[in-house]
């Protein structure tokens, strides 16, 4: 028989309160991450009808913006997370994004790409599927591309990446739909995803090999244990902190859970 | 065993940390680094297929508006025409607004008449309340609706990060960040906006010297300040079209020097306070894109315009009737706003201000929209009512109370550099989490204004100029 401890909780409504994120019930959280100026704030404001200031200019949004919207009866918050080239945490952007990712566990994260550049968005997408598996891919500014006479072949990414892609163009609307139901379906479990694993060189592969076995014995599955082996022999002290605060956190509530169902 | 003791992580955590010396790191990380681009390439070059010898449009316009040569002059050309636009679209409907506004006292007064009000309830109401937010509107609206909309489209084209491209050089020799001119940009709109926006600056010490500058750039408090008194003392010298096109170079001027000090300030503030060097950093240029009109339209009124008229007409109404209260309650036989304003009146002199304005600066520290208002309401409560129904009506009352157009200009010079709002310093309070910095970005502003105001007062006194 499974107990519930009230005072603490569960673990993800915990970290999710460290981002001012209100989780109630089943509602969904979608996290939206993308490069600088790749249109987020613009697809943000078409999925929410929120009327968040929108720029042409890298860096625009500052704040984190949240929303809501409702699909099929259920609420989705929706964070739209400063921009970001990479989550290695080289600004406090980069931090915040990739906290929200790694500890916040949105059900779905969706990268928002440039589609007249899309291999510099690509490194974000990868890395975004380092920490989870619930991704969905946002190909914007599509027309744009066509303009520019640029070709995406849409099925050809969803079939490297192993997530889904949709291609959008938020300013004129167009497969902002479809978006919102694949996000829907990732979110729920309908659609199961693969992401795409980097392979690194052998030299961090095998030091990686060495540290997974023990870190998925200490993580427990919270989190991703070949990423934050990669973030361990990185020496990414600001992460550890986190990390260690976060499994402190989530640790001692589960802790809590199975002493009272001892207790019994 | 019903847990897991963390204090396993913390030791491995120490570990590997030990085993991981420095330098193994950072070609680590690089190794790492290398791995991910390599992978998006290879998928980019499966799935992407670009024109092989396609017209680089935005580069071309990229050569035109960042080259040295035709960089500055376009910069120039874009921020007149910016303003010249503001300053010509504004003059009609201000005076409309007044004309309403005004003929709206008046119904008011003859309603407070009819019914038997006492005098002092007409005062604080009518010619407290209403008069302070009527003259806030017909100052502020017609110039916001017309600037940020512009604004607007400027920031949404992709121009804005190529300003900033084209003043990286000047704040990289001031020793601060190039991406301060586009803080600096948005301070246009907010002072309070722009420090926010310093988080894109991620060196601390390069940071703080953006947030500390920010308030050299006019915030949409004080541009219509700047406007009317440009249009009436500068433009007023001349006659139409002159006078349009030489206010025009007076905001122009008034932006070109707070640039200019916010430079200055930087460049101090990186030799003495905020030691360093600057941190390198790439500024992406982004492509260029067909503003969406609507969008552009709606945005900017209802976000901007409506938002930043409602928190003035909140500091407005009370400080309305406080003005109006102060100017009508007697010690003796001068009011207590005239006590206050004569025991300013010295020193403000001093820097090329009156008492009345000092007085309305200091009260306008909540917001700098009322500064302008407040003068009004003080030179009006010493002197004989006025129908104060046109920019015209506003010059004389200027000029009656000795305004010369020196005291225009140091009007202005003041408000460009004074301190910043009060929303501005709790902002910066927030940002960055330090009395010392919040109180700093008042007092530098302050000093720097004041030095500035004496140092062009008493020099132009000294060649007999006055």
């Amino acid at each position: 028989m499974a107990h519930y401890c009230h005072s603490c909780g569960n673990s993800k409504t915990h970290a999710l309160e460290k981002f001012n994120v209100k989780k109630e019930g089943d509602n969904l959280v979608i996290a939206l991450a993308g490069n600088p100026n790749t249109g987020k704030s613009t697809i943000f404001n078409a999925l929410t009808g929120l009327n968040q200031h929108t720029g042409n200019w890298p860096g625009k949004t500052v704040l984190q913006a949240q929303g809501s919207f409702i699909i099929n009866g259920q609420k989705c918050t929706i964070v739209d997370l400063p921009g970001t080239y990479s989550l290695l945490a080289n600004s406090a952007d980069e931090v915040v994004a990739r906290n929200f990712i790694c500890f916040g566990k949105p059900d779905t994260t969706i990268v928002v790409t440039d589609a007249t550049c899309l291999e510099r968005n690509l490194n974000l997408i990868l890395q975004v599927m380092e920490i989870t598996d619930k991704v969905v891919v946002c190909v914007n500014l599509i027309d744009e591309a066509k303009r520019k006479e640029i070709e995406v072949d849409i099925k050809a990414l969803s079939e490297e990446l192993g997530v889904p892609v949709i291609a959008t163009s938020a300013r004129k609307k167009i497969g902002l739909n479809e978006l919102i139901n694949t996000v829907h379906q990732v979110a729920s479990g309908k659609i199961l995803t693969n992401p795409k694993i980097i392979v690194y060189d052998q030299e961090i592969e095998g030091a990686i090999k060495e540290l997974e076995p023990q870190l998925e014995n200490l993580l427990k599955g919270e989190l991703n244990s070949k990423w934050v082996a990669l973030r361990l022999i990185e020496g990414d002290v600001l992460l550890l902190e986190a990390i260690k605060d976060y499994l402190g956190e989530t640790l001692s509530s589960t802790e809590c859970e199975v002493d009272m169902s001892c207790a019994r | 065993m019903c847990s897991i003791k963390t204090s396993n992580i913390n030791e491995l955590f120490d570990q590997i940390a030990s085993k991981t010396g420095d330098k193994y790191k950072d070609s680590l990380r690089d190794k790492l680094v290398d791995n991910i681009y390599r992978q998006a390439e290879t998928i980019a070059k499966k799935v992407v297929k670009e024109p092989k010898n396609k017209i680089d449009w935005d580069g071309k316009i990229d050569n035109l508006l960042t080259s040295k040569i035709t960089g500055y002059p376009i910069m120039l050309l874009i921020l007149g025409l910016v303003f010249w636009i503001t300053i010509e679209g504004a003059n009609y409907p201000t005076d409309a607004l007044y004309n309403l506004l005004f003929s709206g006292e008046e119904q008011l007064t003859r309603f407070f008449l009819f019914l038997g009000a006492p005098d002092w309830l007409h005062g604080v109401v009518v010619l407290g309340v209403y008069r302070g937010l009527a003259w806030v509107i017909a100052v502020m609206l017609p110039p916001m609706a017309i600037f940020f909309p512009l604004f607007t489209l400027l920031e949404d084209s992709g121009y804005l990060p190529r300003v900033a491209f084209n003043l990286d050089r000047f704040f990289r020799k001031a020793g601060a960040h190039g991406k301060q001119s586009l803080t600096m940009s948005m301070g246009f709109g907010c002072n309070a906006a722009g420090v926010i926006a310093c988080r894109i600056i991620e060196s601390p010490r390069e940071r703080l010297i953006a947030i500390l500058t920010n308030n050299f750039v006019p915030c949409n408090g004080r541009f219509p300040t700047l406007i009317a008194l440009s249009s009436i003392f500068i433009g007023g010298a001349l006659v139409a079209p002159y006078s349009n096109i030489s206010a025009l170079f007076a905001v122009i001027g008034m932006i070109l020097v707070g640039i200019v000090v916010t430079l200055l300030v930087s460049w101090g503030l990186s030799k003495t306070l905020l030691k360093g060097v600057p941190s390198s950093f790439t500024l992406e240029l982004p492509p260029y894109r067909k503003p969406q009109i609507g969008q552009v339209i709606v945005r900017s009124i209802f976000d901007r315009t409506i938002f930043v008229l409602m928190r003035a007409v909140k500091v407005a109404a009370p400080a309305g009737a406080i003005v109006w209260i102060l100017a009508n309650v007697y010690v003796g036989d001068l009011s207590l706003l005239g006590h206050f304003a004569n025991f300013l009146d010295p020193f403000a002199r001093i820097i090329g201000l009156d008492g009345i304005i000092l007085t309305a600066f200091i009260l306008g520290l909540p917001a700098n929209e009322i500064v302008l208002p407040i003068m009004i309401m003080g030179y009006l409560a010493e002197g004989a009512m006025l129908e104060l129904d046109s920019l015209a009506a506003l010059q004389k009352l200027l000029v009656d109370n000795g305004w010369t157009l020196m005291t225009a200009l140091s009007v202005m010079l003041f408000s460009l550099l004074h301190y910043p709002c009060t929303t501005t310093l709790l902002t910066v309070k927030k940002e960055t989490q330090s009395m010392k910095w919040t109180v700093l970005a008042g007092l530098i502003p302050l000093t720097v204004s004041v030095v500035v105001l004496f140092v062009l007062n008493q020099g132009l006194k000294l060649f007999g100029i006055d």
